[in-house]
């Protein structure tokens, strides 16, 4: 059984690899990032617009010149807001944005480790 | 039922949570940077649409009290309609100067365009492939940027210039 | 005429809907065990009025009936026969009556198949039931009717949207809703349940079997809108964190805490008032999503045409539900006693909930700051992919190592585990990983961590599964399935992420482009007619450069006339080990057109793996029925 399982799991990945060694690429993570500013709701990546083209070929410029991701955002946010990242930066006004979900996560850790040990306290009692 | 300090949370929290909802319903959520002013433009340099070695840069605008730049096309309609405004501007008014980008279009078509409806412009360049369009922050044509000797942005008009943002224009350049 | 007929049967599920609520409430007071007949009878009626309703659409969108406005609106003389009917729920308003639809069947099927339970406390469940039906149906008659007539008739109708005719998109709004909306049947139970005081064991047996096929539903659905999206959207994606998804995402997570949670409260006789917020809360997130996707204050590309007056109503119906949730539950709360130790079973399922409910929360904020922020300060960002994937993806990895050893912990006490065989199963998925890693490309940290924590429970799943069927420990057999399912999703969405080759570039007819894997051939360029649209077919050879393997792909743009619309269709070559993606769009003003090509290792084994999530449901609901 493990036998055949091994064999299954080998098959799968040369499959993965006969077809493709490529790695994502940067620029088109850097694309997805990009909100089109004249779409409903795409991407750069996506988008087939006018805009997203032009902005394709200057993002392509800034990352052949050695600019690395955040430059290149940075770039693109003074010129067009912060609406045009799709992932929000970490400033005063995000910051509840990020910190959120997390405050959550540690409450409801909390929540339980205070019924397990109301649990030990009845079982003491 | 008991009235304590956390169910006043959780009350408050979801009224608080339908009034912003409320709220929401009634502001427009499209997007434009028509507030995105104070920032000066970058550096760039702009080739004339005619003349082969005609550059201008960053640089000659600081020589001009105030520079408007607008980029145009000849295929766009909108811009057809504005493009009286700008040649008012340019007869009427001498603190302003105007740049024109003629932008994604063909050479002889743009030179057509404003044989027919007059030259507003000190300068006429070419955006061929959309990439200056980029470094001043435009997204869409019609757009118009006015700057300051101090290269920095103090007015931007989405969309076709009409009567009310003329006036506006005007009153931004006193 | 039709326009009378609908019109005439939606006011009778008004009617009735008020008859029956009455008749239950003075049911309520009699000494009886049973509930009256002509209850039953009441809603019987009522089922077969809304059935025969939505049949009344169903027929003008058929008979391209234009005196009907939602189907001049949305329908064509020369559509195709099946989306001809499927365009009656591929719109607000028809998509409104089937959801009313689905809240009266579900109403009457719960009234009938919950004999051996407490007569208040179904009496109670269906006044509820037919209240948020009452609210359903005078959005419908007041703002979104789908029988408003108008004179004088036209010819012919606006069409339907060329991108909603798709086999997918047609049966995804009623898989959906089944889920969606059928989860206000435990809204009203839950209600009913704190009003008649019927809780504990009893009262999750009530409500078990729908919570379940409420799950399957609302998963199958999501799996479909997501096949829809890739087939039909052209970017090779099929997860976008687009509003519209995440709306129908929230109600999951809800229902999958909910799921879990009613273990607990069968077995054990605990953590009832957190079930009741569940149930409570899954209809809630329903509505609340269908109220940032209708009315327009969240921009999409997949919404329906928005209007903020259903975004009024939807709103203060929300109102109305979430104030007298929250009441009626303070009035009827009491303290529970809770006995759970660190290692219990009851102990692994709250950590369930306990991600489910961070999950939810994370795409609730994510769709909700923008909106606060805009609001409040006027500020306007955007949050996408990036923030979802960079706050959950993380959070994945512990959920499936205890999805893996959880289950394997006994009820109040902890059993001994075996140390050594999850130890054994951590070490093989490592060496797995590393051999993913070393041989097919490298990947971050945390995907070798995400590929680790997904074949680890893959590992273990396939092992419980084999010892399970010997054993003939028939029930947990469904949750092995499904959890199984899960790991395999994570592990195929991974390895396609890691390994998908995407390229983007521009071409004329007749020229090649070559990269590091392929040499792809723009052919030539064909036009076709068609029956509602005139497409330009681009051909194109693919070569393989590894194998020397040729394939052709032919993706289309398409140009309907009615309604005047591009739409983009990719050509996409399915095979059992990846999928070969091309899109071809026109340049304006160019000879050129932009390509996108991808190929995407695995692609049908994410479909095949959210089957599996679905099918051990499925399982559980049939071996349930055995067992009775």
């Amino acid at each position: 059984m493990k036998i055949k399982f091994i064999i299954i799991i080998t098959y799968i990945l040369i499959e993965a690899s006969a077809n493709s060694s490529g790695s994502r690429t940067k620029l088109l993570d850097i694309y997805q990032n990009l909100r089109c500013l004249v779409c409903q709701g795409q991407s750069i990546a996506d988008s087939n617009s006018d805009f997203a083209t032009t902005i394709k070929l200057v993002v392509q410029d800034q990352f052949n010149e050695g600019k690395d991701e955040d430059e290149i955002y940075k770039f693109l946010t003074s010129k067009y807001g912060e609406w045009i990242v799709y992932k929000p930066i970490f400033n005063k006004n995000n910051f509840l944005l990020w910190t959120l979900p997390y405050a959550v996560l540690i409450f409801g850790a909390f929540i339980i480790f205070l019924l397990i040990r109301k649990t030990k306290h009845n079982k003491v009692n | 039922m008991k009235i304590n300090i956390s169910k006043i949370i959780i009350f408050s929290f979801v009224i608080f949570c339908l009034f912003v909802f409320q709220k929401g319903l009634k502001i427009d959520n499209s997007y434009d940077t028509k507030s995105l002013i104070g920032n000066k433009i970058s550096k760039f340099q702009l080739s004339e649409i005619n003349i082969h070695d005609l550059y201008i840069s960053e640089e000659d605008l600081k020589k001009n009290k105030f520079t408007l730049i607008n980029f145009f096309a000849s295929w766009c309609a909108p811009c057809r309609a504005e493009h009286k405004y700008l040649v008012k501007l340019s007869s009427e008014n001498n603190e302003i100067k105007i740049i024109g980008i003629n932008f994604k279009d063909k050479k002889d078509n743009a030179i057509n365009f404003l044989k027919e409806l007059g030259n507003p412009y000190n300068f006429v360049g070419k955006d061929l492939d959309g990439k200056i369009s980029i470094v001043f922050g435009v997204y869409g044509i019609p757009e118009s940027i006015i700057v300051n000797s101090d290269l920095t942005i103090i007015k931007k008009i989405i969309g076709p210039i009409d009567q009310i943002q003329y006036n506006e224009i005007l009153s931004t350049i006193q | 005429m039709l326009s009378n007929i609908g019109f005439a049967l939606v006011i009778s599920i008004l009617i009735l809907s008020f008859i029956i609520i009455y008749t239950a409430s003075l049911d309520l007071k009699t000494s009886s065990r049973f509930i009256t007949k002509n209850i039953y009878q009441l809603s019987l009626f009522q089922t077969t009025f809304t059935a025969l309703s939505f049949f009344t659409l169903i027929i003008g969108f058929v008979n391209s009936d234009f005196s009907l406005i939602n189907v001049y609106e949305n329908s064509h003389t020369t559509k195709p026969f099946f989306y001809k009917i499927a365009g009656t729920w591929g719109n607000h308003e028809g998509s409104l009556l089937l959801w009313v639809n689905i809240l009266v069947i579900f109403s009457y099927l719960f009234l009938i198949f919950n004999h051996t339970h407490d007569k208040k406390f179904r009496l109670y469940t269906l006044i509820f039931q037919n209240i948020l039906i009452l609210g359903f149906v005078f959005f419908l008659l007041l703002n979104s009717n789908p029988f408003d007539s108008i004179y004088p008739i036209p010819l012919e109708g606006l069409g339907l949207n060329p991108i909603l005719q798709d086999p997918a998109l047609a049966i995804h709004p009623p898989l959906l809703y089944v889920g969606f909306v059928g989860c206000s049947i435990y809204f009203s139970a839950a209600m009913a349940s704190l009003l008649s005081a019927y809780g504990g064991r009893l009262f999750a047996q009530s409500i078990k079997s729908w919570v379940k096929v409420s799950w399957c539903f609302q998963t199958l659905g999501i799996l479909v809108g997501s096949i829809w999206a890739y087939y039909e959207l052209g970017w090779g994606g099929f997860w976008f964190w687009d509003p519209v998804e995440n709306a129908s995402l929230l109600p999951w997570f809800a229902i999958t805490a909910l799921m879990h949670s009613l273990i607990v409260l069968e077995k054990r006789n605990t953590l009832y008032y957190w079930v009741i917020i569940l149930c409570l809360s899954t209809f809630i997130l329903s509505v609340t999503g269908t109220f940032l996707v209708r009315s327009g204050i969240l921009n999409s590309v997949h919404t329906f045409a928005s209007d903020p007056s259903r975004g009024i109503y939807i709103l203060s119906f929300l109102s109305i539900m979430i104030f007298s949730a929250l009441i009626i539950f303070f009035l009827k709360h009491k303290k529970e006693n809770y006995n759970f130790t660190l290692k219990s079973r009851e102990t692994f399922i709250l950590a369930n909930n306990w991600f489910m409910v961070f999950f939810l929360v994370t795409v609730l904020i994510g769709m909700l700051y923008p909106i606060f922020l805009d609001v409040l300060t006027n500020v306007k960002i955007s949050v996408g992919p990036p923030y979802f994937n960079i706050v959950i993806i993380p959070l994945v990895v512990p959920l499936m190592f205890l999805m893996a050893i959880g289950p394997k912990f006994g009820w109040i006490k902890s059993q001994k585990i075996l140390l050594y065989k999850t130890l054994f199963l951590i070490l093989g998925a490592v060496v797995i990983n590393l051999f993913i890693y070393f041989f097919f490309g490298k990947y971050s940290f945390l995907s070798n961590i995400v590929f680790i924590a997904a074949i680890f429970l893959i590992l273990h799943s396939l092992l419980d599964f084999k010892k399970f069927i010997n054993v003939k420990k028939k029930f947990e057999i469904p949750r092995v399935i499904s959890h199984l399912g899960f790991g395999l999703l994570v592990f195929f969405i991974g390895i396609n992420h890691q390994f998908s080759l995407e390229e983007d570039f521009n071409l004329k007819v007749g020229e090649t482009k070559k990269t590091n894997n392929y040499e792809i051939n723009f052919e030539s360029i064909k036009i076709k007619k068609s029956k509602n649209y005139k497409a330009v077919i681009g051909s194109f050879k693919l070569t393989n450069l590894k194998n020397n393997l040729e394939e052709y792909l032919n993706p289309e743009i398409r140009i309907y006339s009615n309604p005047e619309t591009l739409t983009y269709e990719a050509a996409i070559k399915t095979k059992i080990n990846s999928d070969l993606y091309l899109t071809m769009s026109n340049i304006s003003r160019s000879d050129y057109y932009n390509i996108k090509f991808q190929n995407k290792p695995f692609m049908i084994w994410i479909w095949i793996s959210a089957l599996i999530i679905v099918l051990g449901g499925f399982v559980q609901l049939s071996l349930k029925k055995n067992e009775d």
